[in-house]
């Protein structure tokens, strides 16, 4: 068996198209936005073109993560017969983002409405992804959602998305296990959790507080919190500054005393072990957006009566201060063949039936009405030893502090928080360093964007 | 010359010759259409894509070849390129080794049992990459994995498999896993078409299994170790499924810049950065190419 120059050079020809498969799928796009531009903003579509495209029927698809919106599409479906819905999960938040991304830059299967967080709505927005909705009427809507999250599917003085829910913080807590340890009231504010982080931890090492291994959308919502804006945009001008900004640097600050004490659990959020973590009492809490009810009920089903949830610990004493953690929208796809339609849809999902329906199934609303009911603020959950946890929630959804923004690439920037901030996290550097460090990369990314970045 | 029989003969002999090479390419032309379709296709269109650059302000506009040097001072290109180029020269070796070593067992016809041996060392090939990672990141939880319940069974700590310094070789320990019964087959095919009357005229010279292992094995494998250093070369420069699976349970031991390859796949898919996502992935398939072809050489070289 000897091998032939010839037979060589096609065996490194071959690596070399094997390379190239990594970008393959990437690259089977670069149009360069071709998208049909075909709505104009003057038009204005009334109720009754709503009510006739859905008597007309016509197929939607809706790429969606969110646990509820099964149940609305079968109402929906059995409310508009004609009109078939075709509910995909493309993955959650990032991993949809990517296929969607990928669906736009090709032009071809893009769905008619998809489910974005508020913060990477911003990123569609610039892409020209999404729709306007202005067209649709969406702007009469204004007072029907809660403030942060209208403020949150605005933009450039269009309306992009229709809130679905919304995330402002709270502090979700075993209390079986705090009790174990002596904790007795939950930590009203960050210097009590730290000592009760330290506490759990030093008499029960196989025990921590919380997970963390370095969460953008987290360590955002903490800064958000401590009253920090590193983030300003206007138009396509932005500025990112951790390392001057006060809040930034009282979140860096506290949040260094629990890496420094190996006091988090070295488990990612969403990883099976965390999970498992909760489950065995191994994680005793966790500060996290008004959605998390439902996914605590499913995936730890053995808290059912343990858990607890009390106001997200302050900053100051007996202050009353939160931010928003996730939260999402359902935005029209510019690609969509049937905006009117799939503008009903959205309609009918987060304001009309739909948003009590979803409501019903454990979802947090986002609109005023049922956020406001009593209905929904007296409901009690077994799974939360009867407590009513939606007077907690609706309270931190008021307090949420204003004036945050995210950048209009903040997809990208949180997929490079690790790379950067992260490190801290393995002892590579501090805090305060990786946030820096997470600073510049997304600076250069925003220049070399052609942002203009102050 | 200008005979009548001859001129009658010549436009005939033409046309025939015209005929045979047209049917030559009627032959490859299936295999020509999917090499254009598949191979050069995508290659052009990288190419073409890599002179190009896409933002998000301003669109897309010829950058020439902008994107190389850019990446050629990318000192995250760099980093993912040297990380493999170390897996390369560490895991390789070990895992053909191996593999080498498991061939000559099995071909030595001492060992019992070694049609079932054969079929479980080469089992963990038939196990897709992203399972086989999936299955070892529950063993390397020192959280709630196997690490850990050694540690707690035994009383010890052991070193966490999946912290910055000590996760590549993890994942080396993944891959040599994966790929050493897939070598073990190449070259245990190779000794078995070794004329055996070699074998009978060693053993009448006297010569014992390490003089035949050295003078008549080794040798007639030779080649056969220079396909399986090929292919090792090609699948470490390309490594991909380990790292992205991995970076789930360790997020900050692996980066985004983590091989080349992942590089190329987070440029493009969470940056957007398509363009130089494709610059990235030509200079690697370009490297790739001339470290196979040298491996290629030599190998053939030492042969005649």
């Amino acid at each position: 068996m000897t091998i032939t120059r010839r037979r060589g050079v096609l065996l490194g020809a071959s690596a070399l198209a094997v390379a190239l498969a990594a970008t393959a799928c990437g690259s089977s796009s670069s149009g360069g936005g071709k998208s049909s531009s075909g709505s104009s903003q003057a038009a204005s579509v009334s109720d009754a073109d709503l009510q006739a495209a859905l008597s007309a029927g016509g197929n939607l698809t809706v790429w969606a993560w969110e646990p509820t919106l099964k149940k609305v599409v079968a109402d929906f479906q059995t409310k508009y017969p004609k009109v078939h819905v075709n509910l995909v999960n493309a993955g959650t938040g990032n991993d949809e983002y990517k296929a969607l991304q990928n669906a736009v830059q090709a032009g071809k299967g893009v769905p008619d409405v998809a489910h974005i967080e508020y913060y990477a709505l911003p990123q569609f927005e610039l892409t020209k992804s999404v729709v306007n909705l202005d067209q649709f009427g969406a702007a009469a809507l204004n007072g029907t959602f809660t403030p942060g999250p209208w403020n949150s599917v605005q933009a450039d003085g269009g309306v992009y998305g229709l809130p679905m829910d919304s995330g402002p913080m709270a502090l979700f807590y075993n209390q079986t296990v705090f009790t174990k340890f002596g904790i007795t009231t939950p930590p009203a504010t960050w210097d009590e959790y730290i000592a009760d982080a330290k506490k759990i931890h030093a008499a029960d090492p196989s025990v921590y507080i919380t997970n963390d291994t370095g969460d953008a959308g987290f360590t955002t919502s903490m800064i958000w919190q401590a009253g920090g804006k590193p983030y300003s945009v206007s138009g396509t001008t932005v500025g990112v500054n951790f390392a001057g900004d006060a809040g930034t640097q009282k979140f860096a600050t506290a949040w260094q005393q629990l890496i420094d004490g190996h006091d988090l659990s070295p488990v990612s959020a969403w990883s099976d072990a965390w999970y498992q973590g909760m489950a065995a009492g191994k994680i005793a809490s966790l500060t996290i957006g008004a959605w998390m009810p439902s996914s605590l009920e499913s995936g730890v089903k053995s808290g059912s009566g343990q858990w607890r949830v009390a106001p997200m610990p302050q900053w100051t004493a007996g202050g009353k201060v939160t931010s928003e953690n996730g939260g999402s929208s359902l935005a029209v796809m510019k690609a969509s063949t049937n905006q009117k339609l799939a503008y009903a849809f959205l309609k009918y999902a987060t304001v009309d039936e739909g948003a009590q329906t979803r409501v019903d199934n454990g979802a947090f609303p986002a609109t005023v009405k049922q956020l406001n009911s009593p209905d929904f603020l007296n409901k009690t959950d077994p799974y939360f030893g009867d407590q009513k946890i939606n007077q907690v929630l609706a309270q931190s959804a008021s307090e949420v502090a204003p004036g945050w923004s995210y950048l209009p690439f903040q997809v990208y920037a949180n997929s490079i928080f690790n790379d950067t901030a992260g490190k801290a996290y393995i002892g590579g550097s501090s805090l305060a360093d990786g946030l820096k460090a997470w600073q510049d990369a997304s600076i250069k990314y925003g220049k070399d964007q052609g942002f203009t970045v102050k | 010359m200008a005979s009548p029989p001859l001129d009658l003969a010549r436009p005939r002999r033409r046309a025939g010759r015209r005929r045979g090479s047209l049917a030559g390419w009627k032959f490859v032309s299936p295999f020509m259409a999917l090499f254009a379709l598949v191979f050069l296709a995508p290659i052009g269109y990288s190419i073409y894509l890599s002179l190009y650059k896409t933002q998000l302000i301003g669109g897309t506009h010829f950058v020439g070849l902008q994107n190389y040097s850019d990446a050629l001072k990318d000192s995250q290109f760099w980093t993912s390129f040297s990380r493999v180029a170390l897996f390369l020269v560490i895991q390789v070796p070990i895992m053909l080794g191996l593999a080498l070593f498991l061939a000559l067992a099995i071909d030595s016809g001492r060992l019992y049992g070694a049609a079932f041996f054969r079929i479980s060392v080469f089992m963990p090939y038939a196990v897709p990459a992203v399972v086989a990672t999936l299955m070892w990141s529950f063993m390397y939880g020192t959280q709630f994995g196997l690490v850990r319940d050694i540690d707690k069974h035994f009383g010890v700590t052991l070193p966490d498999p999946l912290s910055p310094h000590l996760i590549l070789a993890s994942i080396g320990n993944i891959v040599t896993w994966e790929w050493v019964g897939y070598n073990m087959l190449i070259l245990y095919s190779a000794l078995r078409v070794v004329n055996p009357s070699l074998y009978e005229a060693a053993a009448i010279e006297g010569a014992g299994q390490w003089r035949i292992i050295w003078s008549i094995k080794l040798p007639a494998l030779r080649p056969a170790i220079v396909i399986a250093t090929i292919f090792s070369i090609i699948g470490s420069f390309q490594l991909f499924n380990e790292p992205s699976i991995l970076k789930h349970l360790a997020p900050n031991a692996i980066t985004t810049y983590y091989t080349p390859n992942y590089y190329a796949y987070s440029l493009s898919f969470d940056g957007q950065q398509f363009n130089y996502s494709a610059t990235v992935a030509i200079i690697m398939g370009v490297v790739t190419m001339i470290i196979a072809y040298a491996v290629q050489l030599r190998g053939i070289r030492k042969a005649v």
